[in-house]
Parts: structure tokens; sequence; C-alpha cells
């Protein structure tokens, strides 16, 4: 039997907004449980909610940078339910009138590109943390109130490596606009993840599953491809597929069973009193539109087309808008692209591993990296002695200066370099008959006597033409 | 001293002039409540010491001219929020709760120093017309103590009806100060929706929430409200609109000549007793011989009102009250077992059966599978409502009615008949569905029970219904006659 496979993800996206969507206290981590919240974050009784304008303006740009329709006359809504984390026991959200439908990502998965559709993005508010201990359950309100945009995809995702490529292309367009940093591991995006699976004709959906714990992209991929296989396997075993909420276990990359659904949760939404309707005017549609930077794909086919990176540079370059903006301002001040995509991806990259830091919070500038590229392409420096330029720039130094002041310039020139070589052939007679033995491995070994000799600031070039030049006499 | 023959602004002419200290005065005015409220029971609360230190300092600072209410005592009905001071919406749920925060309303009371001497009865949350759904005590009549208050500011309606305070507040969401007013003999004033902030209100139903005054004559009823109006960034359904000087046009000149007024037919309908239809019958021929004219209109869905309310009041209720679960703040059953424990034992031993019957009645209309057949189509018979009024309010000043069906009715009488209670608002309950402002002041007696008529304005036009009212007030003398409780008054 053949089945085809039917994914939804419902991603929440918390925005970067210094205070809470409906409240004036501070959005901040780390802070003591409760310290972030004020009478409004506690539902206390006659507090009303006022909409933080930062908080829409990030859900107009979200919806632009998805291609969605925004929602020029929408409105918040109230999800009802108990939960102690939830203190006015609703949740203030968005069910009638999202302020962005019908957008859509493309992904590439295998070389093949396909547009995957959201359905819808409303934005809402964040609830509490309930913690456990013992005989006690703490409840943190900090987090209470924090913005959130929660975006969902239409069922156009047919496979776990399409939900992985679909939630990249969603991080990396969501990034590139500023209005959340989206990152799993930091709780700044999350993915609730269902899948369902049918035999190949069916018109109806098969019986959907839910998948909880998903922390990372590849935990969404390879929770999905155990689900994907374990639904496939009840139905062809003749059994039927339960409506179910499953763990995922990141140890044994299986699916376990948290809780089965029995019916649907009435939550019974209305239109938020406390709060008018919003109006979005065109014009400030255009505003934020005309102030969005560059997306992601934009700047790929430029990267490939007008400065001939290859598919996979343009593509690691642009993870993250930082980088991509290094990269540009990197090139703007005429450092050869190719070099520059190949430091940013090995050791900028490698640097920011190495260190855990963010390339916005490292010393390194794009003035610095043009210019120790530069010095490289004009034959100033080699690429060996570019490690040591590059560790300097890591600290911020200045390429040029740091070279002069180490005196690290390359010895190009041939009427320095012959006598240095005609002492090094004089030296080692042995290298010179094994080389007319035809051991090649002799000029290397000569190489390295020179480059000794000149503390390694010999040009390796006009050092291996001067070499051939003179054993070949 | 009595506070009968004395307004705001006689008080503050006394005040300025040295005549009477505020301290004096706030004195008086507890020696004044504890004489006369174990008839009453208006208070739930009383803010004695506070309240007299307050009064210390404001005769220290010295009490100006440019302040109209410095050193005047005033009451707060008990579901608006007072720094510090018990506020229980007079339920269980919420006994004993002291906030941290000070309502909007109240915060500008204190700033123009009015001095807050206690917390009045209500129905629990708000939800009822006699404050027989108060789990504390049962206010009486100001004129009647086997009669209820009316309900649910009925605790600040006769309070200011005994004159125990020359002024309160109250909270209307379908004709709570307008109704207590109506039947205590006082002026109540429901201002327009989006009029006065509603942050430290405890909601009920939030759409149509408004607080308001409670005065014994109109001009001090303008003038607290003028001190109370105006927007608020805490609460975005609070209009920028400018408030007006409300009380600065009431006086010899003020005139209803040429005034258009409109008297809903269905206002004076089968179910209004009769003395009530003759009360207004009368008023609307004053206002004629003062040179205003008076034609019969029609409201024609006025009579799905009450439903419409009911569904939509309840449902926005449904989900206001349930933050109070026992885990933050306010009551919490003992011996429980679990969560869920907590949630429903609490909940059940905290509320009371009208509050509890809004919660189920509001829970049942937003349900999956009923929402449209319910909420949605209240929604939309609410739209009718305004639009009705808007027809009317096109070509006429303001529109005329009675208050209430009846006039005070027997303790006990309705409390276990919800539906017949429900009904009384029926000419009330409109007013809140359109967001209109409504006056609600004596026109006459039934039986030695006050009768109140209700004037009903456009959209932050609380200045035409104000100037009627004066004007009324100045050509008749129900206002002037005061119930007799013995003891100070």
């Amino acid at each position: 039997m053949n089945f085809e496979t039917t994914i939804g993800l419902e991603v929440h996206i918390e925005l970067k907004t210094n205070s809470k969507i409906f409240s004036p206290s501070p959005v901040a981590y780390g802070a003591d449980p409760n310290a972030n919240t004020n009478v409004i974050d506690w539902g206390y009784p006659g507090v009303l909610p006022t909409t933080n304008k930062g908080v829409v303006a990030d859900g107009i740009i979200a919806a632009l940078a998805l291609h969605a329709t925004v929602e020029q006359h929408t409105h918040f809504d109230r999800k009802n339910y108990f939960y102690p984390d939830n203190p006015k026991a609703y949740q203030i959200t968005q069910s009638d009138k999202p302020i962005g439908h019908d957008g859509w990502v493309e992904v590439d998965v295998d070389g093949v590109k396909k547009k995957i559709g959201i359905s819808e993005m409303h934005i809402e508010e964040d609830a509490g943390k309930n913690t456990h201990e013992r005989d006690y359950s703490y409840v943190d309100l900090n987090r209470q109130g924090t913005p959130l945009i929660e975006i969902v995809s239409k069922p156009d995702i047919a496979s776990p490596a399409e939900a992985y490529a679909y939630l990249e292309a969603l991080r990396q367009r969501i990034q590139f606009t500023g209005i959340s940093d989206v990152k799993m591991e930091e709780g700044s995006m999350r993915v609730d993840v269902n899948i369902s699976v049918r035999p190949v004709g069916q018109e109806k959906f098969g019986t959907k599953t839910e998948l909880k714990n998903l922390n990372s992209f590849n935990y969404v991929q390879r929770g999905l491809e155990y689900e994907e296989k374990r639904q496939q396997q009840v139905l062809m075993s003749g059994g039927a597929v339960q409506q179910e909420t499953r763990r995922f276990d990141e140890k044994t990359g299986e699916t376990i069973l948290m809780r089965v659904k029995a019916g649907a949760d009435d939550y019974r939404y209305f239109p938020e009193p406390d709060l008018p309707a919003l109006n979005i005017s065109d014009d400030w549609i255009k505003e934020l539109g005309d102030a969005m930077p560059e997306m992601p794909t934009k700047r790929r086919e430029r990267y490939v087309n007008d400065l001939g990176l290859t598919d996979y540079d343009a593509m690691v370059i642009t993870q993250t808008k930082e980088m991509s903006d290094f990269f540009d301002a990197t090139v703007a001040l005429k450092a050869d692209p190719k070099m520059a995509a190949n430091y940013l991806q090995g050791d900028v990259n490698a640097y920011l591993n190495d260190n855990h830091v963010d390339l916005q919070a490292t010393k390194l500038t794009p003035a610095n990296l043009a210019g120790m590229i530069n010095l490289i392409s004009d034959g100033t420096i080699s690429s060996k002695m570019a490690k040591k330029v590059f560790k300097a720039i890591t600290n911020g130094e200045e390429p040029k200066a740091f070279v002069e002041k180490h005196g690290l310039v390359q010895l190009s020139d041939p009427a320095k370099l012959q006598p240095i070589i005609d002492d090094v052939l004089q030296a080692n007679p042995q290298s010179i008959e094994d080389f007319n033995n035809g051991k090649k491995r002799a000029v290397g070994f000569l190489v390295g006597q020179i480059m000794k000799q000149t503390h390694g600031q010999a040009n390796p070039q006009v050092v291996n033409k001067l070499l051939m030049a003179a054993l070949q006499q | 001293m009595n506070y009968f023959k004395q307004d705001l602004a006689s008080l503050h002419a006394d005040l300025v002039a040295k005549k009477i200290s505020s301290k004096e005065l706030t004195q008086a005015t507890f020696d004044n409540i504890k004489a006369t409220d174990p008839k009453i029971d208006a208070f739930l609360a009383l803010n004695e010491e506070a309240a007299l230190d307050q009064a210390t300092k404001i005769d220290a600072a010295g009490i100006k001219d440019d302040q109209p209410l410095a050193g005047i005592p005033v009451a707060i009905k008990d579901n608006i929020v007072t720094k510090d001071l018990t506020t229980t919406a007079a339920s269980k749920i919420l006994a004993n709760f002291k906030p941290v925060y000070d309502a909007t309303a109240t915060e500008k009371l204190a700033a123009a120093q009015m001095v807050t001497v206690g917390k009045t009865n209500l129905d629990e949350f708000a939800m009822g017309g006699s404050t027989e759904t108060s789990a504390f005590k049962q206010t009486k009549n100001a004129w009647d103590q086997t009669k209820v208050p009316g309900g649910s500011s009925g605790g600040s309606a006769a309070a200011v009806a005994s004159g125990q305070v020359v002024a309160a507040l109250g909270t209307d969401t379908g004709g709570s100060i307008r109704q207590p007013a109506s039947f205590n003999g006082v002026v109540g004033m429901k201002p327009t929706y989006g009029r006065v902030s509603r942050w430290g209100l405890i909601a009920f139903g939030s759409s149509l929430d408004q607080i308001g005054p409670l005065t014994r004559g109109v001009k001090d009823n303008a003038t607290i409200l003028s001190a109370i109006a105006g927007h608020d960034d805490h609460d975005l359904t609070s209009s920028t609109q400018a408030v007006p000087n409300f009380a600065g046009d009431l006086n010899d000149a003020a005139s209803v000549k040429g005034l258009r007024i409109g008297l809903p037919k269905e206002f004076l309908a089968e179910g209004v007793d009769d003395d009530v239809k003759n009360a207004i019958l009368a008023a609307a021929d004053t206002y004629r011989k003062l040179g205003a004219t008076v034609d019969e209109v029609s409201l024609p869905h006025n009579k799905y009102g009450v439903a419409a309310y009911y569904i939509i009041a309840s449902s926005e209720a449904s989900s206001n009250l349930q933050r109070f679960d026992g885990i933050r703040y306010g009551y919490r059953a003992q011996d429980v077992k679990n969560l869920e424990d907590v949630y429903v034992k609490s909940r059940s031993e905290g509320f009371g059966d009208e509050v509890k019957r809004r919660i189920m009645l509001g829970t049942f209309s937003l349900s999956a599978g009923f929402y449209d057949a319910y909420f949605l189509k209240a929604a939309k018979v609410r739209t009718v409502i305004i639009n009705d009024f808007k027809a009317v309010l096109k070509d006429h000043d303001f529109i005329m009615g009675p208050v209430a069906p009846t006039p005070a009715f027997d303790l006990g009488a309705e409390i276990q008949d919800p539906i017949t209670m429900y009904m009384n608002d029926i000419l009330t309950i409109p007013v809140n569905l359109a967001g209109l402002p409504g006056l609600s002041l004596p026109a006459g007696f039934s039986n030695n029970l006050p009768v109140g008529m209700q004037l009903i304005g456009r959209p932050f036009d609380e200045s035409t219904l104000y100037k009627a009212g004066y004007v009324f007030e100045q050509n008749t003398d129900f206002h002037l006659q005061v119930p007799t409780l013995g003891g100070q008054n």
C-alpha cells in the first residue's frame, strides 16, 4: 500500500518587544520569578489590557515577510480556559480575524522547489510558567503577556524533510525582519506538530496525532519520520490511528503516547470587549513594508547572479541577517565576494562556534575583514599569514596596522629571494640529488627551508617559481 | 448635621469660609452613618481612620476657591477598587480583599481631594436589581425599610438618599445606577460608554459597564461627573472626547425652550404602573409648559433588549469572573485534593446563586454549537437597538421615560423569581446596549415611595440631559422631599 503524508505545523514566535503585549511590564529573561509583572499580568480584579502598538506592527511585518494578506479590520478575541499560569483564565488572542492570512514560503528539498501555504497568523499573549517541586507547584508570571505570533501552515507539507525546510524558511524570513530571535533553543520559536497519513487516492485526511517535546528542527524531522512510519504500520496491519498526543523521546528517537484526545476543547471564543477593534491603514502597511530589510531569498539570488557565489555559499551566508549584512558590508568595501564568503563560512563561523557568541557580539567588523581580504588579494600577505591577522581582527585590531607592526609583509621580490634560495640549495645537496632522481617530495622540503629562513614571509608562489627554475637548470 | 439642605456648592462655600472644617464634616459623616446605617445597611466598610487623617491634611493645606470638591466626603460602591481599603464586590469570593491599586475614578476623586468614607453595598458583582444578592448584608430603601433599595448600586443610592453622604459613586451595567436612584428619590447618571474610565471597576459586562455619580441634585451630579470623566491610558475603551464643565451651564439661564423630546410609546406600555406612567406624563407636560415639544416616538425593538442583554452581559461575566479561581487572591476553599478541586470548591463556595446562574447562562451562550444562536444573535439585536435609538435621536434632543416599571418593591418579593427581576430592567437595559447616557431623577411619588424619570441622550451629550434635569428640578419639588429616618436626620 502506498501512503501520502500530511503535516501541519503551528509555530509560535516570541516577539522582541520592550514591553508586554497588553501591559507595560518589561519583556526580559532571567529575572527573579514574578519580578517582571504588574496587576495586569496577575489578572487582578478591575484591570484592563492595553494594546502594545509595536506588537501590531510586528504582526504586519511578519505577514508581509510571509507573503500574507494583512487583515486591516481586525480585533482580539478571548480564549477561555482554566490553568494556574493563565491568571485571567482567558488568553487574549485572535480567532475570528487573524492579522494575516493566506501567505506562503518557498522551500527547496533536494533541488525541488515548492510553495508551502500559511493559512493564518495571529498575535496573542503568552502564558506564565508552572514549575513543580516535591509537594509544591510554583507559578511564575514573568512570561505572562509576552507577545507571540502564531503561524499556522496549510496542509501542504507532505514529508518530514519538507517540514524541516518549511521551518528553516520561516525562521530565516522572520529572523531577517528582526522582530524575533527565532531561536528554538531559547524558546523564542516553538513548534507544535501534527501528522496524518492516508492511502494514496483517499480523499479524506487520515486521523492525525500531535507531537510534543520537539526542541529542534532536527527533532521535528526525526519525530515526524518515526511517526509517519508508525502510522503507516498501524494502517498496514489493519489498525486505526487514534487521535492522540505523543511525546518525542530524544534518546530513542521514538514517539510515546501521552494522552488520547477525547472530543474537542471548547474555548468559548468571543470578541475581547476591553480592546477596541484595530483598523490598520494602507499607509501604515506601506511604511512598514518599505522599511523591511531585503529577504534571504532575494539576497541569495543576488549573491549567485551578481557576485558569483555558489548556491551553497549563498545559503550559508543567508542563515542569519547579521551574517548576510556583514557579508554585504564586506563586499561593499571591495573585498572579493568569494573570499569573503569563504572566510565567513570558515574562520568566522569556527570562531563563533568556539566562543559560543553571535556575530554581532564580537569585535569583528566588515571593515577589518575586508581590509584583511584586500591585503591577501594584493599579495601583501599570504593566506597563511592571514591566520595571524584574522586572530588580530577578532580582537578588533586594524589589519594593515597589525601587519606593519609585526612586519608581516610578504617577501615577493625575486632579487631578494634568489640569494636565500641559492643558500638553501647549497646547504642541501642531497635534496637536489633526490629531485634529480625523481623524488618530488624534495621540493616540499626545500620550500619549507626557504620559508624557515624568511620567517614565513616568502611569497610561496614566487619561491616555487624561482626554486623550480634553479632545480631544472 | 444633615446634608439635606446642603449641596456641594454650599458645603464648599462653608469649607472655604472655614465655617466648618473637613475634619468636622468627615467626623459628622461617620456619626451620621453610625446613627442611620443600622436601619439602612448601606455600607460594607468604613474608612474612618484614613478618612479623618486625609481630612486633617486637607484642612492643614487649606481649601481654595478652585477646589470645589476638596474636603467633602464621598462613598464608593464596593465593586470599584480602592487601595488598601477592602473591596469585595459584595462577594464571599473577595471577602477581606485589599487591592494594591486605585481605580481611576477614585484616584481622580482623591486628586480633587474628596474624602472616601467607605464602601457601599451592592448586588454580588453588581448582578441584581435589589441589592439582595449581596453576600454580606441587605440594604434597605431609605424611604421604607421594608422595601428594596434597588440595585445593584443600592448601597450608594440609599446612602445618598438617607443623608449619610452628599455623593456616591455607583456603576451601571443594565440600570444599576438609575434604578436605585429612582427607588430612593436621588439623581443618578449612567454616562456614555467610554466617558469614565473602567480601570479599577471589577468587570461584570465589560462592553456595558460604566461608573457614574449618585447625588441629591442634578448640579452636584454634573460636578462629580466632570471630576471623574475623561480619557485614561489604562482603558482603551475610554473616550478622548473633551470633558465639559457639566455644571457650568446649570444656572437661571438654563432652558429647555425649543428642545424636542421623544417619549417612546413602548416605555409606557403594559407592565408599567399607573402612578409611574402618570408621573412621566406629568413631567412631559412640565416640559411642554417650559417650551419644549414632547412627541410620541417608537423604539420598536425595545422588547428584545432584556433577552439580548442577559446573553451579552452574562457571556462577558462568565469570562470576566473566571479569574476568581482561589489561586492568587480572594477566597480559597479548604480541604481540597487537587487543582481541579481548588477551582471547583472555591468557586462553588465563593459565588452566590445569582452569580452562578449568570455564569452558567453566559457559558452556555458562548459554547460551541450555541454561540451563533445566542451570543451572535444577541450582538445583532444590539445593533438593531442602537439603530432604533439613532433614528429617534436624529430629530430629538433626548428621550424621556420611566426608569423602572414600578417604585421600590418589597424586600424578598422578587428574589426567588429571576425572570420578573430581570424584566424590571426593561427600560434601562437598552440604554446600556446602545452605550448612551441616561439620567435618572425624581419625578413623583407613589404611596410615599419615590418615582424616577429617565432622560436618555445622544452619545457624549450628558450636557443636554443635565440641563433638562436641572430645569425640571427648578420647576418641581420632588427632589426637596426627604425620607425620615429618625436619629440625626
